[in-house]
């Protein structure tokens, strides 16, 4: 393995575009969560509940666009879901969202084995794909063609997508509303932004965000459904946006290095190494776990960078603070 | 028609008692409802699931009561993980990582079952040998819950995630020693260790019913009146419900999360080593099922109280049995279980508010004498 080879760099790149989409789609949606000051925990659940209606709308209607929409609306109303019990009726945001990854991962499991053919499982099943869409004489670029130009439909939609968040986010008039809910609910709720209104808004919007991220998965990445097909994505998501610290362009970055270590990881598989293949799957989370503790090193950072103040906590207009 | 809702002053224990049935009905209700949309009929499931948790009358006046030490077995590890992870709730230190420790708790106890018998470390008292596996697998559990601790009290790093990655991690080491590292070289080519001897077996008590069971009802036993009745206990409770008491009151935080993580990380250690020694006899497939995530719904729904979380282990034990059992007669996934679980967290979450609040329907005008 010739580890200062432009070749092999392009191909582990390329890998981890793939690997990364899913991970960029969950991130920026739950960085639209927190921001607006509602965490929401349940990222795996929602992205596995996407993952396997998106599958299976593709599968019965064999158009991906039909997957790919399903998978959005399914991850929205599981986010809706811990809308009303954290911001309307008052409930722990933590408990929640484990109580959404819980209920996910139980009721995808159940959906797979029910949403083939007649009632039979899913598993197993080749239906449409995401195809990587070459664009024309740029993708025909030394190296970096293929990395940045021959993808999926969903990864190019995400060069839109991430510049376009941050940008709202940081320079526009909702976005300065979004951000003042997510810091502080009471000044917010006093210049006159409904605080419950547009919290619903952006954590449905980052269950869309986590729904599209499973969708990916399913159709493109690994395409199929199997049990395991999030494997922990949704957690690594939640890390990634502290490590990106709230900012979406940053949780590019983050994403890339993740999926980096899957390629890296497949590739060492590939030419076979003395390592077990146990122990290179057990990177990623290695990784998260050592992201995070550098990134929450530097805590006065990190409070500088944009964790929102009101993160995890109910706004009741009634209390004083 | 409007609402007005306003916090309740201090709620009954019959309003609670209302508000969790209520929740838990409705969660049957959801269930029932995703059912009746795959085309499945919800009440013929039910009763089936309720067969398999518990038998059939005809079964008990045979004298067979293969249904219900069914449950009991899944209990066993169910309760001992649900303490675990209770404990740790208790003073608000989110332990989701259960599920692995549990797993690190049975790759310790089955090191030891394996390989103590080639340094001389073997008793030919069972007793003495599976209270050395146990204390391995209490060491192991322990240890991979400390991690996190460690990392949260020098670091304060979000302990949620990094004990739910420590899950994965554990699993594939596993998954790593049943496939690869330990694996029994005349078991045919089939993934897992060779059969642990005789002297390191929990007995059993009836059908597939073991001694893990009393294990299971000394740690409740254990962990209650640790809560309850020592200092110790005081001052998880003081730290969960009051932090900046618990500092005014000189309580060293960081030393609690550290000696509640070994003792938790512990407690779901030694339940996968009762797992191992009481229903596999070996480390092989299937011991990630689950009772490390099911055991957050149990303790939540227990309110952390140690004895509502033994009584409720059971009765979710009994759901995950009546899946299993839907799955092998009717051909229905065994997962219903688990959408079952989610669903009664997120009711009894939601009904919380109920228990807080009164609310009030409003019919017409009333804003005029205020």
């Amino acid at each position: 393995m010739q580890i200062v080879d432009i070749a092999f760099w392009a191909s582990v790149l390329s890998i981890a575009m793939a690997a990364g989409t899913s991970l960029v789609y969950a991130a920026v949606g739950e960085i639209f969560a927190e921001k607006s000051g509602v965490l929401n925990l349940g990222v795996e659940g929602m992205m596995i509940m996407g993952a396997v209606t998106g599958f299976a709308a593709a599968y019965h209607s064999g158009n991906v666009l039909i997957g790919v929409v399903t998978g959005g609306i399914v991850g929205g109303f599981m986010a809706l879901i811990h809308c009303f019990v954290t911001i309307t009726l008052l409930a722990d945001q933590v408990v929640s969202g484990l109580a959404v990854t819980l209920l996910g991962g139980g009721l995808a499991s159940f959906l797979g084995q029910r949403l083939g053919v007649d009632g039979t499982p899913l598993v197993g099943l080749i239906g449409p794909r995401l195809l990587e869409i070459p664009i024309p004489y740029m993708s025909d670029i030394a190296y970096i063609g293929d990395v940045l130009f021959n993808r999926d439909m969903m990864t190019y939609l995400l060069y839109i997508v991430v510049p376009l968040v941050a940008f709202y986010i940081r320079r526009t008039r909702p976005g300065l509303f979004l951000r003042a809910v997510g810091e502080n609910p009471q000044a917010a709720d006093v210049m006159g932004v409904d605080v419950v209104k547009c919290r619903y808004f952006y954590t449905v919007m980052g269950g869309v965000f986590a729904g599209l991220g499973g969708v990916h998965l399913s159709l493109s990445y690994t395409p199929g459904w199997t049990e395991s097909i999030t494997g922990g994505r949704g957690w690594i998501a939640v890390a990634l946006v502290i490590f990106a610290t709230w900012d979406p362009i940053r949780s590019v970055f983050g994403a890339l290095l993740f999926g980096g270590v899957n390629a890296i990881q497949f590739r060492m598989q590939a030419v076979g190494t003395n390592v077990p293949a146990a122990l290179l799957n057990m990177l990623p989370y290695l990784l998260t776990i050592v992201v995070l503790v550098i990134i929450t090193y530097f805590e006065g950072l990190r409070k500088k960078l944009g964790a929102p103040d009101a993160l995890g906590l109910p706004y009741i207009r009634e209390e004083r603070v | 028609m409007k609402f007005s809702v306003e916090p309740r002053i201090e709620a009954t224990s019959s309003l609670r008692f209302v508000v969790m049935c209520t929740s838990i009905l409705c969660a049957f209700m959801f269930g029932g409802l995703i059912m009746a949309i795959v085309g499945v009929d919800p009440v013929d499931t039910y009763v089936a699931m309720l067969e398999g948790a518990i038998g059939r009358s005809e079964d008990w006046n045979d004298g067979q009561f293969y249904s219900i030490t069914e449950t009991l077995v899944k209990a066993i590890p169910l309760m001992i993980t649900s303490l675990a992870v209770g404990v740790a709730f208790k003073m608000l230190f989110w332990n989701i990582g259960a599920e692995g420790q549990l797993v690190a708790g049975a790759m310790a106890g089955s090191g030891v079952a394996l390989f103590a018998k080639d340094y001389g470390l073997q008793s030919t008292y069972a007793v003495i040998n599976i209270v050395l596996m146990c204390i391995a697998g209490v060491m192991g559990g322990g240890l991979w819950a400390i991690v996190p601790a460690f990392l949260k009290t020098k670091f304060k790093v979000n302990e949620i995630i990094t004990t739910l990655m420590f899950n994965y991690v554990a699993i594939l080491w596993y998954q790593y020693l049943f496939n690869v590292a330990w694996k029994d070289p005349d078991g045919m080519g089939f993934p897992g260790t060779a059969k642990f001897d005789g002297i390191w077996i929990l007995g059993r008590i009836s059908g597939r019913l073991h001694w893990g069971l009393g294990i299971a009802l000394v740690s409740g036993l254990l962990v209650w009146i640790i809560l309850d009745m020592s200092k110790w206990g005081y001052e998880i409770r003081v730290i969960g419900q009051n932090l900046k008491a618990a500092l005014y009151g000189g309580i060293d935080v960081n030393r609690n999360v550290l000696r509640v993580m070994l003792f938790s990380g512990g407690l779901a250690g030694l339940a996968g080593t009762v797992e191992v020694s009481g229903v596999s006899y070996s480390l092989q497939e299937g011991l990630n099922v689950g009772y490390g995530y099911t055991a957050i719904i149990v303790s939540w729904l227990s309110r952390l109280n140690p004895i509502a979380i033994m009584i409720v282990s059971v009765v979710f034990a009994g759901i995950m049995v009546g899946g299993d059992q839907i799955q092998m007669t009717m051909g229905l996934p065994s997962s219903v279980a688990y959408v079952l679980q989610g669903a009664m967290l997120f009711f009894v979450l939601g009904g919380e508010f109920f228990v807080r609040y009164r609310m009030t329907i409003i019919i017409g005008q009333r804003h005029a004498d205020s």
